[in-house]
């Protein structure tokens, strides 16, 4: 509100970034809750195995598990970058 | 009938115990016998807060092991009737607080007459907070509008719905409540912190109450007061709102929005 204020830079939104950033992790952090105990174990040796071929960021493999009407459905998506492929 | 309350956060140090301390003198105030039960086994603090460390003889494992009873090991408030507090151990290991122990603590408190148990939880994911939310009936989750405070609290909720008794006899997931902690209206203006409207929309829990980040927090901690006593207090008065509304009163928010400045205070003020 200070009329000085128009006079400096003008300082990021970081309440905003925060809330960005939360929203994004917590999104991903959910899709693993509820799920069973060794979806984080299986994640990580995916992705091992995965490096073993090509090389990926670790975001590149996705493990979700999904219920519906009674049957479970473990789904992954192991995304391949342009990169990876060369 | 006992209610029991889980006070939890996941991250430590974002109040646990100040809201423990606060809400369970809260509710002995409105009339309520109510215990309140240190989880932190061999990290007891609960004690300093409600300012009876002086008075710890026996602690919760030497009941649960049956070297003292409930009622010689209960510290009755000096200064609020209706008021209990049972401390955790400061030596012994954490794996001595079981959970058929702890249960059979709560169903003796509940023979007592008790109307809440409040279970100040744990930092962290462990044994420690699993066993102070096994067995409640609701929750209270401590935040602060700060990035680790909110993924951590997201990651407790996970837990509260999944890990308790309720959940594993298939009553549901545990109600549980955001009590939003050491807020600051001015930096929520100035774009610098999450806003209460931030925090409820990504965790996507109703919300109890918000605590300003206030100074009265620490002299009531310092004097070994629950701060909920000092009724002049914004902290005092906001923990006093959160509990007319845990009990289901519907209050407007406070100490939520900065104070309208004048003429000269808004063209020369920060």
């Amino acid at each position: 509100m200070s009329i000085f204020r128009y006079l400096l830079p003008k300082k990021k939104n970081t309440a905003g970034v925060a809330k960005e950033r939360l929203q994004i992790i917590v999104a991903h952090e959910r899709t693993l809750r509820g799920g069973p105990d060794y979806l984080p174990q299986l994640h990580q040796e995916l992705l091992e195995v995965v490096r073993k071929y090509v090389n990926v960021d670790a975001d590149a493999v996705n493990v979700q598990l999904d219920r519906n009407e009674g049957i479970d459905v473990l789904e992954m998506n192991i995304t391949l970058g342009d990169e990876a492929v060369n | 009938m006992t209610k029991v309350v889980v006070v939890a956060s996941g991250k430590g140090g974002v109040g646990k115990t100040t809201t423990s301390a606060a809400i369970a003198t809260g509710l002995a105030l409105r009339g309520f016998k109510t215990a309140v039960i240190d989880f932190d086994v061999g990290l007891r603090n609960l004690d300093l807060i409600m300012g009876c460390e002086r008075r710890v003889v026996y602690d919760i494992v030497n009941v649960i092991n049956g070297d003292a009873n409930l009622r010689q090991t209960l510290i009755k408030d000096k200064r609020t009737e209706n008021l209990y507090i049972l401390p955790a151990s400061q030596t012994r290991d954490k794996d001595a607080l079981t959970i058929e122990g702890v249960g059979k603590v709560i169903e003796e408190l509940s023979e007592m007459g008790m109307e809440y148990i409040i279970c100040d939880s744990p930092a962290g994911i462990e044994k420690g907070a699993l066993t102070a939310a096994y067995f409640a009936d609701e929750a209270i989750v401590v935040t602060n509008p700060e990035v680790s405070s909110v993924r951590d609290s997201d990651r407790i909720l996970g837990i509260l719905a999944s890990k308790t008794r309720r959940a594993e006899e298939g009553q549901g997931e545990l109600p549980a409540r955001l009590l939003l902690s050491r807020y600051s209206a001015e930096r929520v203006e100035k774009g610098e912190m999450l806003s209460v409207d931030d925090v409820v929309e990504i965790l996507a829990i109703p919300l109890l109450g918000v605590i300003p980040e206030s100074e009265a927090v620490l002299n009531a901690s310092n004097a070994g007061t629950p701060v909920i006593l000092d009724v002049d207090s914004d902290a005092g008065q906001a923990y006093l709102d959160a509990t007319a509304r845990f009990l289901g009163e519907d209050l407007p928010l406070r100490f939520v929005s900065v104070a309208k400045k004048g003429f000269l205070g808004r063209l020369f003020g920060g």
